[in-house]
């Protein structure tokens, strides 16, 4: 193959990987940002106490990083609903959230990243699964297993939920919360029960996603700085409270990022993709994959 | 104007003798605290009293925008980065000295402002909050490979040892940041009682009837974008030379862009006053944090103070003062 070739489609194939490691960050923040309508700004750094968490239990007990994601996922989920309890009883109730729960979300990522500078150091942290060091070539394409175990665990993830969220009572209760809760009310749902359990959801996927994360690249307390742009920008290029829109657009990131990083540099590759975030909000706010309002 | 909001009913300070009394009393303090900080000799009380007051202009620029008309500027260290390559292209290019580069940087740091002001046209709330964020990193990336202001490397500043009047370059650098900031501060005062302010309090309160009673709210937020961006700027202007070094890293510091939001809101957003207390009142704690604890922990009050005061104390440190007397 033609050299510059192969630099595409591999740029364009492991854009796709992190891509999917993206979709994952941002599906949770689909959620609660895009069907809630809680800004949780913390959300990349939740994603980050998920991933040191996985570091620790991984190895303690020697097992698997994304399976000891899977078994600290209920521990995410009860941080979360108890999190949306204080929200929602500061901030939600007092019809108060616009700015001082955006501040108190704020607030919320700071005492989490410092906290776990002053617990982990400011040194970088990483896994090491046996899969880690395999790469399987095709031709002229690499196809890392460190990247694409944790990716397709995460579109596993995002398609099961998906499917939870269509079929079941809760799961259409969830995607009813955000567009009438008074609706709900008059089906004798409990709209702060049902938006209490999403939001532990979604700050369950941050757990979940920071497993993924960790197995791909090291990771410091400071590390979900570099997503907080990132994932909003793939919520709204996403329609916001659509997780397929999610996911193409996480995909269509991690793709104009790697391909600008090939072929211009890495260091140019966030202005590609926050430019194309401010000139999707100038023209087309709906996102790329959302209806007109 | 005949808009009957909350806000725009709301007593206003009465004016020419409360003008008088504000700068007479800016002035003396003024001058209290340069004489203060003399008797005191210590380089250091110069260093910590610019870094106090680059934060009271800055918190008070973010409230121009922030508190009075509601936009929630999540990008302030992008313009504060702004003002401070301003003045590092400047040198470097011409060799200007600071002042007119902080003049210079004020153009530069209103026009992006006006920038961002286009955005607000078109979007409100949480949008406008992450177009501003996006807009910091896309100018941290720019900077970043710019090597003509040193690009990641960053960039060094010889300053002189010191200018004539002054004992040291630290004193002359906080001078100039005490009479930025009080000028910072005068002109937010000044928004607040005119009809400027009225009409920003009624764009932020609602923005469609503001709109349906007449307020020219387009013109509205482009004066105040370009005036909160101007001041932002302006705050980070003399950074290179405070520090002697300048890198992307630290000028795009997100502790600016927290510190910008927090302060104000702990103060009590809205308000003139608010940022200057809740600067003062964070800036003071930080210093004293970084100086006897760890740079970890100045952040790590940030973060709870700001959680206290959203969930207990809304409208901030002001707001308690005047107790409930807007509610």
């Amino acid at each position: 193959m033609d050299p510059e070739l192969a630099l595409l489609v591999n740029a364009i194939i492991s854009g796709l990987l992190l891509g999917s490691l993206y979709a994952a960050a941002a599906a949770g923040l689909a959620i609660s940002f895009g069907m809630l309508d809680i800004v949780n700004i913390a959300h990349p750094a939740l994603v980050v106490l998920g991933a040191f968490a996985v570091v620790v239990v991984s190895g303690g007990l020697g097992l698997d990083p994304l399976l000891s994601a899977v078994l600290l996922a209920p521990g995410f989920w009860l941080l979360g609903a108890g999190i949306y309890t204080a929200y929602h009883h500061f901030f939600e109730r007092r019809g108060d959230q616009a700015l001082h729960g955006l501040a108190f979300f704020f607030g919320v990522m700071f005492i989490i990243e410092v906290g776990l500078v002053m617990v982990f150091g400011a040194d970088q942290r990483y896994v090491d699964p046996s899969y880690a060091s395999i790469t399987y070539y095709f031709g002229d394409i690499d196809l890392p297993l460190r990247m694409l175990v944790p990716g397709a665990s995460a579109l596993a993830t995002i398609g099961a939920l998906a499917l939870y969220l269509r079929t079941t009572f809760t799961g259409r209760a969830i995607a009813a919360v955000a567009q009438d809760p008074e609706a709900l009310r008059l089906l004798a749902i409990d709209p702060v029960r049902i938006k209490r359990f999403a939001f532990g959801i979604s700050v369950a996927l941050a757990g979940l996603a920071g497993g993924a994360l960790v197995v791909v690249q090291p990771i410091d307390p400071w590390s979900g700085h570099v997503f907080i742009g990132r994932v909003f920008a793939i919520v709204i290029m996403g329609g916001m409270a659509s997780l397929s829109g999610c996911v193409l657009a996480a995909l269509a990131f991690g793709v104009a990022e790697n391909v600008t990083a090939a072929f211009y540099g890495p260091s140019w590759s966030p202005a590609v993709a926050f430019g194309a975030l401010l000139l999707v909000l100038a023209f087309r706010p709906q996102g790329l994959f959302g209806r007109a309002a | 104007m005949t808009v009957k909001t909350e806000a725009a009913l709301r007593p206003r300070p009465a004016l020419p003798a409360g003008h008088i009394a504000f700068w007479g009393g800016a002035a003396l303090l003024c001058l209290a605290l340069v004489a203060g900080f003399r008797v005191l000799d210590n380089e250091y009380a110069w260093f910590a009293g610019y870094f106090i007051l680059q934060y009271v202009l800055l918190a008070t620029a973010w409230n121009i925008l922030g508190g009075y008309a509601g936009y929630v500027n999540f990008g302030a260290a992008g313009f504060l980065a702004v003002g401070a390559y301003t003045t590092v292209a400047l040198r470097k290019a011409f060799g200007l000295d600071l002042l007119p580069c902080i003049a210079a940087a004020a153009c530069i740091g209103g026009l992006l402002g006006l920038g961002t002001g286009w955005l607000a046209l078109r979007l409100k709330g949480v949008y406008f909050a992450i177009a501003t964020l996006s807009l910091a990193v896309l100018l941290h990336t720019i900077v970043v490979n710019w090597s003509f202001v040193g690009g990641s490397r960053g960039a060094y500043v010889l300053r002189p040892a010191s200018i004539p009047p002054f004992v040291s370059y630290g004193e002359y650098l906080f001078v100039v940041m005490l009479v930025l900031a009080v000028i910072g501060v005068g002109i937010a005062r000044g928004i607040e009682g005119s009809r400027l302010g009225m009409g920003l309090a009624a764009l932020r309160d609602d923005e469609r009837a503001a709109e349906a009673a007449g307020v020219p709210t387009l013109r509205l937020k482009l004066v105040a974008t370009t005036l909160s961006g101007a001041l932002m700027a302006v705050a980070g202007a003399p950074l290179s030379h405070y520090t002697g070094y300048l890198n992307p890293e630290a000028a795009f510091g997100l502790a600016f862009s927290v510190n910008a939001i927090a302060m104000p809101l702990i103060g009590g957003a809205g308000t003139w006053f608010g940022p200057v207390i809740g600067a003062v009142l964070l800036a003071s704690l930080q210093q004293a944090a970084t100086v006897t604890i760890s740079s970890a922990a100045n952040l790590m009050i940030v973060g709870v103070v700001l959680v206290i005061f959203a969930a207990a104390a809304p409208r901030g440190i002001v707001g308690l003062i005047r107790g409930g007397r807007h509610r």
